[in-house]
C-alpha cells in the first residue's frame, strides 16, 4: 500500500516536472523552453567561430571537455543579432543525444505550466518565428511563446 | 531466457575461437596427423556448439553439431583427414563467420542454414571418410552400419566402443561411476517418435554424461531411426533408477539397461529388465514436448526485432588497468598536496611539476589501453593465402613478423580491407605463373611478405612480393591506352609518377579479370581509406624482383602531433604529419603562374593558399608585410603552402569532434582543447588541396 501511494506521489512529481518550463527573455518578449530538454545553463564563455556552418552557428565551446556548437536563436527567428551582455546565458539542449547550446538574453525563472494554460499554435505559420513555436503559454496577464526545440534542432 | 546481456561476450569469444579454429585448420593441412590439433579443433567447435546452444542460435548450433561429429570421429581414427574433407571444414569456418557476422549486425543468426555443408558433413560420417581409401576401411564401424544395430537387439551394449570411449567409462568407473547402455523402444503407434526420444536423451542427460548414441543424436532428433536407439551414459545413478526414469516417458514401449563393464574388454554382465508400458498418451507430457518445439520459433521472432548494432570492445590487459589506477590515485595525492599549498607549506612548483609528470604518464597509459597488436588483422590472411594459392594455381607462400606491433582499435577496424587487397594484388599481378619463375631461376614458390613495425609516431605495413614487380612501361601504355593521360605527358613523367596512376580510380593493369583482382577497384579505395585513416601509402618496385607496398599509419587517431597558428587572431591546429616545411618568404618572390600565386622553392614550383578563404576569415584590416609565413603541407607528392599569420608552436593535440549536430565540416578535421579551456579547430589538410 504505502509503496503504492508513493509511486502515485512520484508520478505526479514527474508530471510536475513534464509541465516545467524554463522562461527566458529575448528584447522584451518572453519565451519558455521545456525542462525536459536543457541539459545545463551555462554563463558567456568564449567561443570559437567555426567556418563554413550555416550563420546561425557561432562557434564551439568547451564544456567540460565536450565540444558543443552554439546557435544563435536570433538569427534563427530573423531578430536582431545578440548582444552580449552580463545576463546573456548559454542554455545546453539535448535532442536525441544531439547537444546545442542557445543564446538567451536573459534567463529569468521558472514556471509550470498546466495543459490548459497552453494554447497549441493552429496556424501554419509562414514567417520562422512562428514555426519554432509549439504553443503559447498564458499566466495571469503574460503571454509566453514556448519553443519547439526539436523542430529549432532539427532544421 | 533473454540472453542479449550476453551477445556481446557471444560476439567476441566467437570470433576468439573461430580464430584459433582458422590457424588450427592451417596446421593440419599442413600436417594432419597432429592429434593436439584435432583436439583442439574438437573442442573449439563443441564450446561454439554450446554457446551458440545458449544463445538459441539454432542454425548455428546445429551446423558446429554435425562438425563435432565428423571431428569426433577423426578424433577416435575412425576418419582420415583428407584436402576434401579439409575443405568442407573451411567451409563450415567461413559459415560459421557468416552466422557471427550476422550476429554482430543484426543480434540474430540470419536464415541461412548452410545444408550442403551439413549434408556434406553427414556424407563423411556415412562414407567415413569422402574418397581416402584408408578411411573407406573404417567404414565398418558399427556407430553407422544399421545391420549391427539391428543384430543387437535384445542386447543393448553389444557394439563396440572406441578406445576413446571406453577411456571414458574407464575413468568413470575409477571415480565411482558405472556406465550403462541403455536399449529404448519408442511405441509403434507414435506419432511423435523424435520427440519421444528427445525426452528420453534428455532426461538421460539430466542424470548423467551421454558418450554414445546409436544412431548419431543427430539421426534421432531427425527420426532416422526404426523404433528404437541406444544411448550409452556414464552416471551415479544404478540401473533401476535409469530405468525407472526412462519408462516414466509416455510412448516408451520397451526399456533396457545394461551395465558396461570395461576392465575385461566388452565382457558384458547382461541383465535385461524389459517391461512393457501402456502406449497411453498423457496430456501433460504432450504438452511438454510440444513447449519446447513452440518456443523455439517465437524466441528467434523476437530475437529478429531490429537489435541495435553492438559495440566495438577492447580486451584490456588487467596490467594495464592496474596501472591506470595507479596512476588515478597519485592523481588524487597530488590533488591532496595542491590543496596545502595555499596554507604555504609546500611548493606549488614542485606539486605542478608531479602533476605534469602523472598526467603524462596517464596519457600514455589510457593509450596503451586503447592499442590493440595488428596481429588481430594478420591473422586472417594466411588462410586468405592458402585460398588465393589454390584459386590463382600458383605455389604461395606467406611471411609474417611483427604481429606484435600496437596500434589503436579504430585503426585495427579499418585496415583488414585495404591490406586484403594489397595481398591479392601481390598474390595475382605480383607473383609469376610458376613455370615464369622456374625460368628466371627463381624459387617455384612465390612469397609474399607482410612486415609491421613501429616507426616514431606511426606504425608501418609493408606488404611485398618477390614476383614481377610493376612493369612501368606497360603501365604507361595502358594510361595512354584508357586516355588518361596524353603521349606528351606519359613521356614527361617520371617513373613513380606513372606508378601513381596505379592509385588513380578505375585503373587494372591485369590483362585477364580475374576473380581475385583486376577489376579496377583496388588501389584507389585502398588510398582513400588510408588517407582516411591520417595515413599514407607508397609503392618501390623492381622489374622482375618484385614490389613493396608502404603503408605509413598514425599510431593512434585521438593523439595527434599538431603545430598551432595563428590567422586573424584565431588559431588553429596543423596536424604535424602532413607538414613538410616552414619557411618565411619575402612578398617579392611570390610569382604567378595561370593567375595563381605560387613560391619557388629548392627547384619545386609549390601554389599558395591562403586559408583566409578556406575558413571564410574576414580581415578587419588589409595585412601590409614584407615576408609571410607558410607552412608547407603534402599530400602524396603534392606540396601546398599555407599562408599563415604566425606561428604558436608544436604541440600534442586530443582530437575531439565538433558533435553530433554539427557532423562533417568543410576543412575541419575537428576540435582540440587548448590549455587555457579554449576550443581551437584543426584543419583537414587533406581537403585544402
Amino acid at each position: 500500500m504505502e509503496n503504492k501511494e508513493k509511486q502515485v506521489i512520484d508520478s505526479e512529481a514527474a508530471d510536475q516536472i513534464l509541465k516545467q518550463y524554463i522562461v527566458v527573455r529575448f528584447n522584451k518578449e518572453q519565451f519558455g523552453i521545456s525542462i525536459n530538454y536543457i541539459q545545463n545553463i551555462v554563463r558567456m564563455t568564449s567561443i570559437t567561430r567555426v567556418p563554413n556552418v550555416p550563420d546561425y552557428i557561432k562557434g564551439v565551446i568547451n564544456l567540460r571537455g565536450e565540444i558543443i556548437p552554439i546557435m544563435s536563436l536570433r538569427i534563427k527567428l530573423d531578430l536582431e543579432p545578440d548582444e552580449i551582455t552580463n545576463q546573456t546565458r548559454i542554455i545546453i539542449v539535448n535532442v536525441d543525444d544531439k547537444l546545442v547550446g542557445l543564446f538567451v538574453d536573459e534567463v529569468m525563472e521558472v514556471l509550470i505550466l498546466e495543459d490548459e494554460q497552453i494554447e497549441k499554435q493552429t496556424k501554419e505559420g509562414t514567417d520562422k518565428k512562428s514555426k519554432y513555436i509549439s504553443g503559447v503559454g498564458k499566466l495571469e496577464d503574460r503571454l509566453i511563446s514556448l519553443f519547439n526545440v526539436e523542430q529549432i534542432i532539427a532544421d | 531466457m533473454d540472453t542479449s546481456q550476453y551477445l556481446e561476450i557471444f560476439i567476441e569469444e566467437s570470433k576468439e575461437h573461430l580464430q584459433s579454429l582458422n590457424e588450427t585448420l592451417l596446421v593440419l593441412e599442413n600436417s594432419p596427423d597432429e592429434v593436439d590439433m584435432i583436439n583442439s579443433v574438437f573442442r573449439v567447435a563443441h564450446t561454439l556448439k554450446g554457446m551458440a546452444g545458449t544463445m538459441g542460435f539454432k542454425r548455428m548450433n546445429s551446423l558446429t553439431h554435425n562438425m563435432e561429429n565428423v571431428l569426433a570421429e577423426i578424433r577416435t581414427g575412425n576418419i582420415h583427414i583428407t584436402p576434401e574433407l579439409l575443405d568442407i571444414l573451411f567451409q563450415c569456418l567461413d559459415a560459421l563467420e557468416q552466422y557471427v557476422e550476422e550476429i554482430t549486425n543484426t543480434g540474430n543468426e540470419g536464415e541461412e542454414a548452410y545444408e550442403s555443408i551439413i549434408s556434406q558433413l553427414n556424407d563423411i560420417l556415412k562414407n567415413g571418410g569422402t574418397t581416402s581409401g584408408a578411411a573407406k576401411e573404417s567404414s565398418a564401424t558399427p556407430l553407422l552400419s544399421p545391420e549391427k544395430t539391428d543384430e543387437s537387439k535384445g542386447k543393448a551394449n553389444k557394439t563396440e566402443l572406441n578406445e576413446y570411449e571406453k577411456n571414458i567409462i574407464k575413468k568413470a568407473n575409477e571415480s565411482g561411476m558405472l556406465a550403462f547402455a541403455l536399449r529404448v523402444k519408442i511405441d509403434e503407434k507414435s506419432m511423435l517418435k523424435a520427440a519421444r526420444a528427445f525426452i528420453v536423451y534428455k532426461t538421460l542427460e539430466d542424470m548423467g554424461e551421454i558418450i554414445r548414441t546409436e544412431p548419431s543424436t543427430q539421426d534421432i532428433e531427425e527420426e532416422k531411426f526404426d523404433q528404437e536407439f541406444r544411448i550409452f551414459i556414464v552416471t551415479e545413478h544404478d540401473k533401476e533408477q535409469l530405468f525407472k526414469e526412462v519408462s516414466s516417458v509416455s510412448e516408451v514401449a520397451e526399456v533396457e539397461v545394461d551395465l558396461i563393464e570395461i576392465s575385461d574388454e566388452l565382457a558384458t554382465e547382461e541383465v535385461p529388465a524389459v517391461i512393457q508400458t501402456p502406449a497411453a498418451k498423457t496430456v501433460e507430457l504432450e504438452k511438454a514436448v510440444e513447449k519446447p518445439k513452440a518456443a523455439q520459433p517465437a524466441q528467434s521472432k523476437g530475437d529478429s526485432g531490429s537489435k541495435p548494432k553492438t559495440n566495438t570492445t577492447v580486451r584490456v590487459d588487467v596490467e594495464r588497468l592496474d596501472n591506470l589506477m595507479n596512476l588515478v590515485s597519485e592523481l588524487i595525492i597530488v590533488k591532496n598536496g595542491l590543496e596545502t599549498v595555499g596554507k604555504g607549506s609546500q611548493n606549488a612548483n614542485e606539486q605542478i611539476e608531479y602533476l605534469e609528470r602523472i598526467t603524462t604518464n596517464l596519457h600514455e597509459s589510457v593509450m596503451k589501453v586503447r592499442m590493440v597488436p595488428v596481429e588481430r588483422v594478420f591473422n586472417r590472411f594466411p588462410r586468405l593465402i592458402r585460398d588465393l594459392s589454390r584459386n590463382l594455381n600458383k605455389k604461395m607462400e606467406l611471411e609474417m613478423s611483427g604481429e606484435e606491433t600496437e596500434i589503436d582499435r579504430t585503426v585495427i577496424d579499418e585496415i583488414g580491407d585495404p591490406l586484403v587487397h594489397l595481398i591479392r594484388n601481390s598474390a595475382d599481378h605480383g607473383l609469376e605463373k610458376p613455370e615464369v619463375r622456374i625460368s628466371r631461376g627463381k624459387d617455384e614458390v612465390g612469397h609474399v611478405y607482410l612486415d609491421a613495425y613501429q616507426d616514431g609516431n606511426n606504425v608501418v605495413i609493408e606488404v611485398s612480393d618477390d614476383g614481377n614487380g610493376i612493369d612501368v612501361e606497360r603501365v604507361r601504355a595502358k594510361a595512354i591506352e584508357k586516355g588518361a593521360i596524353s603521349e606528351e605527358e606519359a613521356a614527361a613523367m617520371k617513373d613513380n609518377e606513372v606508378i601513381g596512376l596505379l592509385f588513380r580510380p578505375s585503373f587494372s593493369t591485369a590483362e585477364q579479370i580475374s576473380d581475385v583482382s583486376g577489376r579496377g577497384v583496388g588501389l584507389d579505395v585502398v588510398k582513400t581509406k588510408i588517407e582516411s585513416l591520417g595515413g599514407d601509402i607508397e609503392v618501390k618496385t623492381e622489374l622482375t624482383k618484385g614490389s613493396k607496398f608502404i603503408i605509413r599509419l598514425p599510431l593512434t587517431l585521438a593523439i595527434i602531433q599538431g603545430l598551432m597558428v595563428e590567422l586573424a587572431g584565431e588559431k588553429y591546429a596543423i596536424p604535424l604529419s602532413s607538414i613538410q616545411t616552414i619557411e618565411d618568404v619575402d612578398i617579392s618572390e611570390i610569382k604567378y603562374v595561370q593567375n595563381e600565386e605560387v613560391i619557388h622553392l629548392r627547384n619545386k614550383v609549390i601554389p599558395i593558399c591562403h586559408l583566409e578563404k578556406n575558413l571564410g576569415i574576414v580581415r578587419q584590416e588589409e595585412q601590409t608585410r614584407q615576408k609571410m609565413t607558410v607552412v608547407i603541407v603534402n599530400r602524396g607528392e603534392k606540396l601546398l603552402a599555407l599562408a599563415v599569420d604566425s606561428l604558436i608552436g608544436q604541440q600534442e593535440v586530443v582530437i575531439k569532434n565538433l558533435g553530433q549536430f554539427l557532423g562533417d565540416v568543410k576543412n575541419i578535421a575537428g576540435a582540440t582543447i587548448l590549455g587555457n579551456g579554449e576550443v581551437a579547430l584543426i584543419l583537414d589538410v587533406n581537403s585544402l588541396f
